[in-house]
C-alpha cells in the first residue's frame, strides 16, 4: 500500500532523485562512534539541531497561551506554569533548551576549532556557524524578556544600557529594540516578534546553508 | 543525467517517464568501515537523542523554570543579573579600564576584537595543518578566550549576592482580606505609597507580610516612626483606626 502509493507519487514527480539525495551520504568510520568512541565529539553538532528542533516545537505550544503585552504577558506565564497541564514541563524544556543548546553550539564550535575542519575548503561553513552562533544568543537574549518578571525587566535594561554606549549603532538599535525612550509595552511585542518571527527565519536560513554545505562538501577527514 | 532524443514523459509534464530505481548507494568501494547515513546511522544518532532526550527531561522535572514576580519598573533596589552565558560581558564591564570613561574597550573593543577573530579564524589561520599542536598561535588564543571567559563567568557568580537575588524577585502569594477594615484604612494612609498596594514592600518600604509583630508594636512604629525609612507620625487618623489597621496588619502572614 505505502509502495503503491509511494509509486504514484514517484510516477508524477520522480521524488526518488531527491530521496536517495538525501538519503546516501556516507558516514566515514572516523565519525562514527560505534567504532571510535571518542567519534562522539562528532554528536554535538546533531544534538544542536536536535535540541533547535525541540525549542521550535515546544515555542509553537507556548504561543498558545503566551500574551505578549505588559498587562498579560507575566499573567500568561504564571498560568502556563501552574494551570495549564504539561505547561510547566513546555515551558521547562524551552527553559532549559536555551541553556542546553548555548552549551552544545559551543561544544560543536570547539570540536571544529581543534580540529582545524574550518580550514579551506570548509572556511564558509565557519563563518555561518558563527552567525549560527550569534543568532541563538540574540534568541537568548529576546526570549530572556519575555515572561516580563523582575529579571527580565532588569536584566533586558541593563543589556540596552550596555548596548546604548556603542557610538552611533548604539542609539539606533536602542529605537529598533525597544521601540521608543522607555522599555515597555513596545520593547515587549518587539522582543516578541523578534524572537518569534525575525530571528527563527534567519536561523532557519542559516542552518539550511550550513547543512547544504556540509552535503556538498562531506565531513572533514580524521586528523 | 539522460539528455537528447528518444526521451520519454510524464503526459506533458517535463517528468521522465523512465523510473530510476530506489536502492542505496553500494558502501562496499569506500574506505574503512564507512556506513550510509540512512537508515544505518541515523538508527544510532536516533539512540543517542533518545538518552540525551531522558537526561534532559529529568532536568526539566528536576528544576522548575524559574519565574519571579512580575516586572515593575519602579523597584530601583533590584540587581539585575543576565542569562548565564552573557555573564562574562557583563563581569567585563565592572573593571576599571572596562567601564566609565573607557566603556568602549569593554563594550567594542574587547568584544569586537575576539568575535571578530573567531569569524575569521579560516582566514587568521590559513596553514594546512590541522592538528592542535602543530598551529600553536590558534590553538593558544583559543585557549587564551576560553580561560578568560570561564574566569570572568566565575568572577560573576561568586561576586552576585545570591542571598538577596533569591528574595527579591520573590513572588509573594498573600491573600488577604480586600474588604477587611483594617486594609481600607491602610488604603488611604500613606503607607501604600511605600508598601505597595499588596503590602509586599517597594523600594522604599519593607514588606509588612509575616512581621511577627503584635499589634503594640505596629502601633508603635506607626507613630514613632522607625528609622532609617520610616518617617515618625506617618499614621494620620483616629487611635480606633490605628488600631484597627494595627491588627490586621499583624496577622497578615505569608503563605
Amino acid at each position: 500500500m505505502l509502495q503503491k502509493i509511494y509509486d504514484w507519487v514517484d510516477e508524477r514527480l520522480d521524488i526518488t532523485p531527491l530521496w536517495r539525495d538525501v538519503a546516501d551520504h556516507e558516514v566515514p568510520e572516523h565519525v562514527n562512534p560505534a567504532h571510535h568512541f571518542s567519534a562522539f565529539v562528532y554528536c554535538f553538532g546533531g544534538l544542536t539541531f536536535f535540541i533547535t528542533v525541540i525549542q521550535i516545537l515546544s515555542g509553537m505550544f507556548l504561543t498558545m497561551y503566551y500574551v505578549p503585552d505588559i498587562v498579560n504577558a507575566w499573567e500568561s506565564v504564571y498560568y502556563l506554569q501552574n494551570e495549564v497541564a504539561f505547561g510547566v514541563i513546555v515551558r521547562g524544556m524551552h527553559h532549559w533548551g536555551a541553556s542546553l543548546v548555548i552549551v552544545m553550539m559551543f561544544l560543536h564550535t570547539l570540536r571544529v576549532f581543534f580540529q582545524g575542519a574550518y580550514k579551506k575548503p570548509r572556511e564558509l561553513n565557519w563563518v555561518v556557524g558563527v552567525l549560527i552562533f550569534f543568532v541563538m544568543l540574540g534568541l537568548g537574549f529576546t526570549g530572556y524578556l519575555l515572561p516580563w518578571d523582575m529579571k527580565a525587566l532588569f536584566a533586558t535594561k541593563v543589556g540596552i544600557e550596555i548596548a546604548m554606549t556603542i557610538p552611533v549603532v548604539g542609539p539606533i538599535a536602542k529605537t529598533f529594540l525597544a521601540g521608543g525612550e522607555i522599555i515597555g509595552a513596545q520593547t515587549l511585542t518587539r522582543f516578541f516578534a523578534i524572537h518569534v518571527f525575525f530571528l527563527p527565519a534567519a536561523l532557519l536560513g542559516l542552518m539550511g546553508a550550513h547543512f547544504l554545505m556540509i552535503r556538498k562538501q562531506g565531513i572533514s577527514g580524521p586528523l | 543525467m539522460h539528455r537528447g532524443k528518444g526521451m520519454k514523459f510524464v503526459g506533458d509534464s517535463r517528468v521522465p517517464a523512465e523510473r530510476k530505481p530506489n536502492i542505496p548507494k553500494d558502501y562496499s568501494e569506500f574506505p574503512g568501515k564507512t556506513e550510509a547515513f540512512w537508515p544505518n546511522f541515523l538508527l544510532k544518532e536516533w539512540m543517542v537523542g533518545a538518552v540525551f532526550l531522558i537526561g534532559y527531561l529529568i532536568l526539566t522535572i528536576v528544576h522548575e523554570s524559574p519565574l519571579e514576580k512580575k516586572a515593575d519598573p519602579t523597584d530601583a533596589g533590584y540587581i539585575p543579573l543576565p542569562d548565564w552565558y552573557f555573564l562574562f560581558l557583563y563581569q567585563l564591564l565592572k573593571y576599571k579600564y572596562a567601564a566609565g570613561d573607557y566603556v568602549l574597550i569593554g563594550t567594542v573593543i574587547i568584544p569586537g576584537l575576539a568575535f571578530g577573530a573567531l569569524m575569521l579564524a579560516p582566514f587568521l589561520d590559513k596553514g594546512l595543518e590541522r592538528r592542535p599542536s602543530k598551529r600553536p598561535i590558534a590553538t593558544g588564543l583559543m585557549l587564551l578566550g576560553l580561560i578568560s571567559v570561564t574566569y570572568l563567568t566565575w568572577e560573576s557568580v561568586v561576586t552576585h549576592d545570591w542571598e538577596k537575588a533569591k528574595t527579591q524577585g520573590k513572588i509573594v502569594d498573600v491573600s488577604f482580606d480586600e474588604n477587611d477594615p483594617g486594609y481600607k484604612i491602610y488604603q488611604k494612609q500613606s503607607c501604600v505609597g511605600c508598601h505597595g498596594n499588596t503590602l509586599s514592600g517597594g523600594a522604599s518600604g519593607p514588606s509588612l507580610i509575616g512581621t511577627g509583630l503584635k499589634p503594640e508594636e505596629i502601633m508603635k512604629i506607626a507613630k514613632e516612626g522607625k528609622p532609617p525609612g520610616m518617617p515618625p507620625n506617618a499614621f494620620k487618623g483616629s487611635d480606633d483606626e490605628l488600631k484597627q489597621l494595627a491588627e490586621f496588619i499583624s496577622k497578615l502572614e505569608q503563605k
